[in-house]
């Protein structure tokens, strides 16, 4: 080890990870609904895409990605669920990896709401 | 990129009960579920909850399994970490709430801990030094050597308020302070791993956890010192512990983290591992560097110092692990952080290690000052089967014990010393009522005979003769006269020694002396063990009001001393009877007694 910045770029690619073992309940969830019915309509490719993007944009401290049963809208699944500390929780629904990554965008880092996608916009009222 | 890390512990305690083909049987499960490229399954330092071992954490909900079993793993892996639900049966009983989970942070036995030289155990990988950079590891040194000097070092650490965590408590700046002062073309820093306590293991855990920390405070004291070589001196009990050294030492050599110009600074610094062969006597500084030289580990006279004559006769500081592991952390939060946490004269955290008669049986990390009974009521969740508590013994075979009129005693170094106890490495057994104090005294006393080097009398036949006496109260044979030779050899002994071994040897008795004479008179005068515990002073008797004659016991007396017919009370022959409690522990009507 030459310099203090070359141990400084060894934290950066490694603290995001190691980040992620923290246990402050106080930060945004957000939460992949991975039952049956949410593998099957392609779930996992929404829990995977979230989870690198939050790691990639070193968010881990502020956010957690985890996954959660069945929630009883099977048809409206892949379904991700955004929980602000203090915040109504948001219901996006009929998720794709490509609309997770606008959430990360504009929710997550924005702050807005991506009305479109929400349970609330949809039909079902 | 992983999406969830699964932790498990890889500590002494839970490898024993089995953790390695729990993690082998996790990695198959999640490849046969698909999953490998999403979820990282890490091995990780103990994290405390011995007891409950193995334990598997899986984050980033921070999930606690504990008693985790093979047959497990497959139900963990299809319904956690595919589908995210929670295998509630596995989950530790602290968590669980009606209200649903709890955080670990919350639970009793984490709420009160405060952990410094315990952060990273159960956190990262100790093979992956890596890990340990992205929580700020090697970041101290970095800043000791680009920014700061050797003088700025000791200041900081004086500030600090640190004392020696292997027991002595010296102030450890002084320590190092005194050792820069002495120019020598040569000095050396050595880790003193000898964890010889029994019951003590929070050096392990550290070293099985956390290896990193203890290689870059030393070469902060190098770097502090003027010092380019440092050895640790290691049991080769501790398997784990050498193996996750030699691995952690490579690793930082091969960074360039140990080695030559390091930081660009000029500073060079590089560390051995010693392996020791478990001798208690060489956790006793200077037998530990005339180990180290390749000599029998026997003490010497100080003076001279280590820091005057050490290793090789050239100027030493010799510091415990504990001790190590909280320096990086001193040196990147300052020392006025340190010496916030704590009381007066003793600053920071200490480790302890609960054992006996305790529930939460395992490793934690407390601020000085945090009262006994905190420790033992809160975070170790108490006395097991309703019995009461009787004493906490601390300090191993140097130590004593601590009674239950002290329960509320602010822990620290001091106040420990004015009620004859002392903090030693922080062994914390504690017992109940079931517990003779003579025996215990007696169990500590058989350890130092044991472990005694024979180099200087008044411990080689001093200690020999307590435990003598000792015996003989046990088995009732002793007379008042005993009580006072037996006073009269521990004063002598602990003036005469040569080395802390000796001089601290007869604390265990002269601090039971202190608080349970009465206990030792039951044994002298009335032939009595109270707490039956001591064979020769107890029989076994069957009370015949109670007895159905059942013949449960005659059956099972390994000794065939109980004799009677079916339907008729039973009767035990005192000659033949060995004391086992076999009848006592079968008997389903409690008609069996002990006197």
């Amino acid at each position: 080890m030459k310099s203090l910045e070359e141990l400084k770029a060894i934290r950066e690619r490694m603290q995001s990870q190691v980040s992620m073992r923290g246990e402050d309940h106080s930060h945004t969830r957000v939460v992949v609904g991975m039952a049956t019915c949410g593998i099957a309509s392609g779930a996992r490719p929404v829990l995977t895409k979230l989870s690198n993007l939050v790691q990639e944009k070193n968010l881990t401290d502020k956010i957690s990605v985890t996954q959660t049963g069945c929630i009883g809208l099977c048809q409206y699944e892949p379904i991700v669920e955004v929980m602000e500390p203090g915040k109504p929780k948001v219901t996006y629904i009929k998720m794709t990896p490509e609309k997770a990554e606008e959430i990360v965008e504009r929710h997550l880092i924005g702050g807005h709401v991506v009305d479109n996608y929400t349970l609330s916009s949809s039909d079902i009222k | 990129m992983y999406r969830s890390h699964v932790l498990v512990c890889g500590g002494t305690g839970c490898t024993s009960s089995g953790s390695q083909q729990i993690m082998e049987t996790l990695k198959t499960e999640i490849e046969k579920n698909g999953l490998s490229e999403e979820v990282s399954v890490i091995q990780t330092g103990c994290h405390g909850l011995c007891a409950l071992g193995p334990i598997m954490i899986i984050y980033p909900d921070a999930t606690f399994y504990s008693m985790v079993k093979v047959e497990d793993i497959p139900e963990i892996v299809a319904e956690h970490l595919l589908k995210g639900r929670v295998v509630t049966r596995l989950l530790y009983k602290e968590t669980v709430t009606p209200a649903g989970v709890k955080a670990l942070i919350d639970t009793d036995f984490y709420k009160k801990q405060h952990r410094i030289a315990l952060r990273n155990c159960g956190i990262i990988n100790p093979e992956v030094i890596e890990e340990y950079i992205g929580t700020g590891g090697y970041e101290a040194l970095g800043k000791v050597l680009t920014e700061m000097t050797p003088d700025d070092v000791i200041q900081c650490l004086l500030d600090s308020g640190l004392r020696g965590r292997g027991g002595g408590g010296f102030p450890t700046g002084l320590k190092w302070k005194l050792a820069k002062q002495n120019d020598a073309d040569q000095k050396y820093v050595c880790c003193n791993a000898d964890e010889g306590d029994p019951g003590a293991f929070m050096d392990r855990s550290i070293l099985e956890g956390d290896p990193h920390a203890v290689l870059e405070a030393m070469a902060i004291a190098g770097y502090a010192i003027g010092a380019s070589q440092g050895y640790i001196y290691v049991r080769a009990e501790y398997p784990i512990a050498v193996e996750r050294l030699k691995i952690a030492i490579g690793q930082a050599r091969e960074m360039g983290l140990l080695g030559k110009d390091i930081f660009s600074s000029g500073f060079d610094f590089d560390i051995d591992l010693r392996l020791g062969a478990g001798a208690f006597v060489c956790g006793e500084e200077t037998a530990l560097m005339t180990s180290i030289e390749g000599n029998r580990g026997e003490p010497r006279p100080r003076p001279p110092f280590p820091a005057q004559k050490g290793l090789f006769g050239k100027p030493t500081i010799l510091n415990n692990v504990e001790t190590y592991a909280n320096i990086p952390q001193i040196i990147l939060n300052g020392a006025a952080w340190f010496a916030s946490m704590g009381t007066e004269k003793s600053k920071g955290t200490k480790v302890f290690a609960l054992g006996g008669k305790i529930h939460n049986t395992g490793l934690v990390e407390i601020p000085m000052g945090t009262t006994l009974r905190e420790v033992i009521e809160e975070i170790g969740g108490g006395i097991p089967n309703g019995k009461k508590f009787k004493a906490a013994q601390t300090g191993g075979p140097s130590g004593g014990c601590i009674p239950a009129e002290h329960f509320d005693i602010p822990i620290d170094y001091d106040n420990l010393i004015s009620i004859g106890s002392m903090m030693g490495s922080g062994g914390l057994i504690v017992m109940d009522e079931t517990d003779c104090m003579v025996d215990i005294a007696k169990f500590f006393l058989e350890f130092t005979v044991e472990e005694s080097c024979g180099k200087c009398t008044p411990c080689r036949v001093g200690t020999k003769r307590m435990l003598e006496i000792l015996t003989k109260i046990t088995k009732g044979q002793a007379a008042m006269e005993d009580l006072d030779k037996l006073e009269e050899l521990c004063y002598y002994i602990k003036e005469n020694s040569l080395c802390g071994l000796g001089q601290t040897a007869p604390n265990p008795v002269l601090s039971t002396l202190r608080y349970f004479r009465d206990e030792y008179e039951a044994h002298i005068k009335e032939k009595r063990c109270p707490a039956g515990v001591c064979k020769a002073l107890l029989s076994y008797r069957i009370d015949a009001d109670k007895c159905r004659g059942c013949t449960l016991c005659a059956r099972n007396c390994p000794n065939n001393a109980i004799s009677g017919t079916v339907r008729n009370p039973h009767v035990i022959d005192q000659d033949k009877c060995i004391k086992c409690g076999a009848c006592m522990e079968k008997c389903k009507f409690g008609a069996i007694y002990k006197k």
